[in-house]
């Protein structure tokens, strides 16, 4: 056990190799035995030592390649040399402005492919945990807010802009605003904040009160959410142009992706989407829940990204005894977080690689008795430069379960792009942007997974972000449109 | 938080609720829907605007009380509040432009098909309507449906107006005189008789689909329907579709999934009270 640099702004003067002594500190988990039948957090967060620690092991490379693979580009050495120095306020500050929800992306980025990929320590090792402490630093600002917010009130300016969607990329845009003085009101069209970080991620991952936390700082800054107000519905785009000075689009990429193979109208057959909103948002694992889900023994989910994780990860706690991944790939293409992946095999979760389904199986009262499959091998790359699964003759076989729940992705929905003609869109119906988030009305800017497609949080904060600084220009420069 | 305004118990289980929702009194069309969540940890529940006042912010609802949810919402006390109301959700009807229109409405259907009527009366379509229920004290909105144009009523019992079930009144309707549309809302079984009845004659039918729903923002998929072979969700391409295609099989069997544990809420709610019917 190493002890952590006394608190004398001493970080700088511990050398590389006493840095490169320490080992990776290990984010305690609940026991996997114990978690696989609770919605409490898996990870239980680093402590005070083990976070300064962690942070010593960062080598403060002058050219810091985590940086740049961050996609906001958090000063991570600067943020964890104050943090190696237990100076937690100006850690903490440092991470918050260049991060708007540093409590989920700490949860929940892929770090191993951006910040910790990025990260030399990790071609000779392991990469220095910066997930975990982003988290651990997050959760101990968002403890103290009187130390770390600035106590300076925002002087409003005039300027007012609509926020659709609550997702990662409306409170993002909506906090920078409001920041600016703009006077911000996020429409919602559920009863609740958050989009995705609400009603998909499972709270095992991401806590419900991180969230609704982070919804209360940005009302403490002013910001206005309108919940039950689905745009294209309960109001036209036309008005939120008339009523604000401008409008930012984050309403994400929710319709749901079928298979389309015959039997997915029987009862046991969920997209991904119904099945975590009626157990996240609607809260169907509790005893006395009032929302109903098929619970199921055995359940099967088709896909490999973090979606397909959640709801394998969900069957199992909601009582399953075989809860399986059914992938057309393998373990190597697994789209899905590599600690997502993890806890779910920890957690009893099986795969089955290498498997495409093609038909949905009855029982005589219409329910879900299995699954009619197909083996796979892996053949030439497409235009993704994956290799794509082609069929193996004669392999096709049945997965017994009762509960089916397809995570193959989702797409735009046209809710609110078909009430705004005029709004330019893609041929598969996300919007059109430029660099800043433009749309081709004047005014309108959109962002998050309805221009990218199914993204990440930090992509689509990273949208919010730059649309924020964009729409602060417009309200105070010229009017000018591309 | 959307305060209860009025309340009024129309039939045994069926409560009529004025509710202050004024975005969507100001917006909301007939055919269209609500989704209701009463309070923290209730189910979020599809619900037709019956009726709307723009000037009054209130829209109003008819709730017939047939599971735990519905039974809550049945029990509301004026002044309360719905925690929240969503919408208006669907498409509006595909109104008639002229001529003469059959309305049909079996149980709390009725109260689908009295917003359609009313804009159908006022755009000066002639409207018969067709109203069922098991026996007269549960026959609703027949006065409200009259002010409007004849109403024929059937009851299963007999006690009231034509004994027997409302296509059968529609196909004599239909024989006797020339009908443009016919609108029918109620359970799976009378629509599809309906359909039965008007598809030889070739008329047009809509028909309103409750199947069961999450979000009704066409962001889950649990509502869908097939219509003439293909995928539709009735919260966002509906609720209103052509009867003459909907596989009404499917629709009744996806209604039937939750059937075990919807018991189970009931009877954890207290089944020595029948829901819903308090006065
Ligand atoms: C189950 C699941 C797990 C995931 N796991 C991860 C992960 O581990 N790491 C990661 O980085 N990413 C993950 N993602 C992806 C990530 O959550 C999304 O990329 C991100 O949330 C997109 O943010 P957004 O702001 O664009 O929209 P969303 O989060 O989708 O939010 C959009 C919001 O807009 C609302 N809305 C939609 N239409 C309207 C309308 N017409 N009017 C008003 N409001 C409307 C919706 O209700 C929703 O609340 C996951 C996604 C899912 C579904
Ligand atoms: C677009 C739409 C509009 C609707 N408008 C009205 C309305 O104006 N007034 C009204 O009283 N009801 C209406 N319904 C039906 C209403 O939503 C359901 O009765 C309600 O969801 C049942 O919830 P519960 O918990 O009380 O009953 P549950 O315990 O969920 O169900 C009890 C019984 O009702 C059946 N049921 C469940 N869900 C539905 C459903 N969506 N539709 C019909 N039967 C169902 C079940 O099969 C079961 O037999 C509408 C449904 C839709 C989709
Ligand atoms: S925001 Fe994500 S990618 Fe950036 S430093 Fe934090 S965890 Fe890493
Ligand atoms: S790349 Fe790794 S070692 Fe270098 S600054 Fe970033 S976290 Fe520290
Ligand atoms: S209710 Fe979810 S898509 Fe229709």
């Amino acid at each position: 056990m190493t002890t952590p640099p006394d608190a004398t702004g001493s970080n700088r003067t511990v050398s590389n190799k006493e840095r490169m002594a320490v080992s990776r500190q290990r984010m305690p988990t609940r026991p996997a035995d114990e978690r696989a039948h609770t919605f409490d957090e898996v990870n239980t967060g680093l402590g005070h030592d083990e976070a300064l620690i962690e942070a010593m092991r960062c080598l403060q490379c002058t050219r810091a390649w985590c940086v740049d693979a961050c996609p906001v580009h958090v000063d991570i050495p600067a943020m964890l040399d104050r943090l190696a120095d237990d100076d937690l306020v100006g850690a903490a500050r440092s991470l918050l402005s260049d991060n708007a929800l540093p409590c989920v992306t700490g949860r929940v980025c892929p770090q191993e492919i951006q910040c910790e990929g990025a990260c030399p320590r990790g071609r000779r090792g392991e990469a220095v945990a910066i997930g975990h402490l982003e988290r651990y630093l997050a959760d101990w600002a968002a403890d103290h807010p009187d130390l770390v917010e600035p106590a300076t009130g925002v002087v409003p300016n005039g300027g007012s802009v609509a926020v659709v969607g609550s997702g990662p990329g409306g409170l993002t845009a909506a906090g920078e605003l409001a920041r600016t003085g703009h006077a911000v009101t996020v429409f919602e069209a559920f009863h609740v904040a958050g989009g995705v970080l609400s009603y998909g991620i499972p709270p095992f991952r991401l806590p419900r009160d991180v969230t609704a936390r982070e919804v209360a700082r940005l009302e403490r800054l002013g910001v206005v959410v309108e919940t039950n107000a689905v745009v294209g519905r309960t109001y036209d785009l036309d008005e939120l142009r008339r009523d604000f000075d401008a409008v930012f689009l984050a309403v994400g990429a929710g319709l749901p992706v079928f298979l389309e193979i015959p039997g997915e109208d029987l009862k046991g057959v969920y997209s991904a989407n119904e099945y975590l909103t009626r157990v996240n948002l609607m809260g169907a694992f509790g005893p006395d829940a009032e929302t109903p889900v098929a619970r199921g023994s055995r359940v099967a989910v088709v896909g490999g990204g973090n979606v397909a994780m959640d709801a394998v990860r969900t069957a199992r706690r909601l009582g399953a005894d075989d809860a399986v991944i059914v992938y057309r790939r393998t373990r190597e293409e697994l789209p899905a977080r590599v600690e997502e992946v993890r806890h779910a095999e920890e957690e009893g979760v099986r795969f089955d690689f290498l498997v495409s389904p093609l038909e949905v199986l009855s029982d005589d009262d219409g329910w879900v008795r299995g699954l009619r499959c197909q083996r796979m091998v892996l053949g030439d790359p497409d235009e993704s430069g994956r290799r794509r699964p082609v069929p193996v003759p004669n392999s096709q076989f049945e997965c017994a379960c009762d509960v089916v729940v397809e995570a193959v992705g989702t797409r735009a929905n046209p809710l609110l792009t078909h009430s705004a003609p005029g709004i330019d869109l893609d041929g598969r119906g996300f919007i059109e942007v430029d660099d800043d988030g433009r749309t081709s009305l004047p005014g309108v800017f959109a962002g998050g997974d309805i221009v990218r497609g199914s993204a990440t949080v930090i992509l689509a904060m990273g949208d919010g972000k730059r649309s924020a600084a964009a729409i602060d220009a417009y309200l105070k420069g010229p009017q000018t449109w591309r | 938080m959307y305060p209860v305004r009025r309340r009024e118990q129309l039939a045994p289980r069926v409560v009529e609720l004025v509710v202050q929702a004024p975005r969507i009194a100001a917006k909301r069309k007939p055919g269209q829907f609500v989704i209701a969540r009463l309070a923290d940890g209730a189910e979020r529940i599809p619900l037709t605007i019956a009726d709307a006042d723009s000037s009054a912010g209130t829209i109003t609802l008819v709730i017939q009380s047939v599971g735990k949810s519905t039974a809550d919402l049945c029990d509301i006390d004026v002044g309360d509040a719905i925690r929240d109301v969503a919408g208006p959700l669907g498409r509006p009807t595909d109104l008639l432009a002229a001529g003469h229109a059959a309305c049909v409405g079996g149980g709390v259907g009725t109260a689908v098909v009295l917003p359609i009527a009313r804009a159908l009366s006022a755009r000066g379509v002639t409207v018969t309507s067709i109203v069922g229920a098991r026996t007269t004290s549960q026959l609703l909105l027949v006065d409200q449906l009259r002010e409007l144009g004849e109403v024929q009523v059937c009851t299963d019992d007999g006690s009231e107006g034509h004994r027997g079930v409302v296509s059968d009144q529609l196909a004599v309707l239909c024989d006797s005189t020339q009908v443009d549309a016919v609108y029918a809302v109620g359970p799976v079984a009378m629509m599809r008789a309906c359909a039965d009845v008007t598809r030889p004659l070739r008329i047009p039918t809509t028909v309103s689909l409750n199947s069961i729903m999450v979000d009704g923002t066409g962001m889950c998929g649990g509502c869908r329907v097939r219509v003439d072979g293909q995928t539709r969700y009735a919260c966002v391409d509906g609720p209103e579709f052509d009867g003459h295609q909907v596989d009404y099989d499917l629709l009744a069997d996806r209604l039937t999934t939750y059937r075990t544990f919807e018991q189970e809420a009931l009877d954890r709610r207290g089944a020595c009270t029948p829901a819903g019917t308090t006065p």
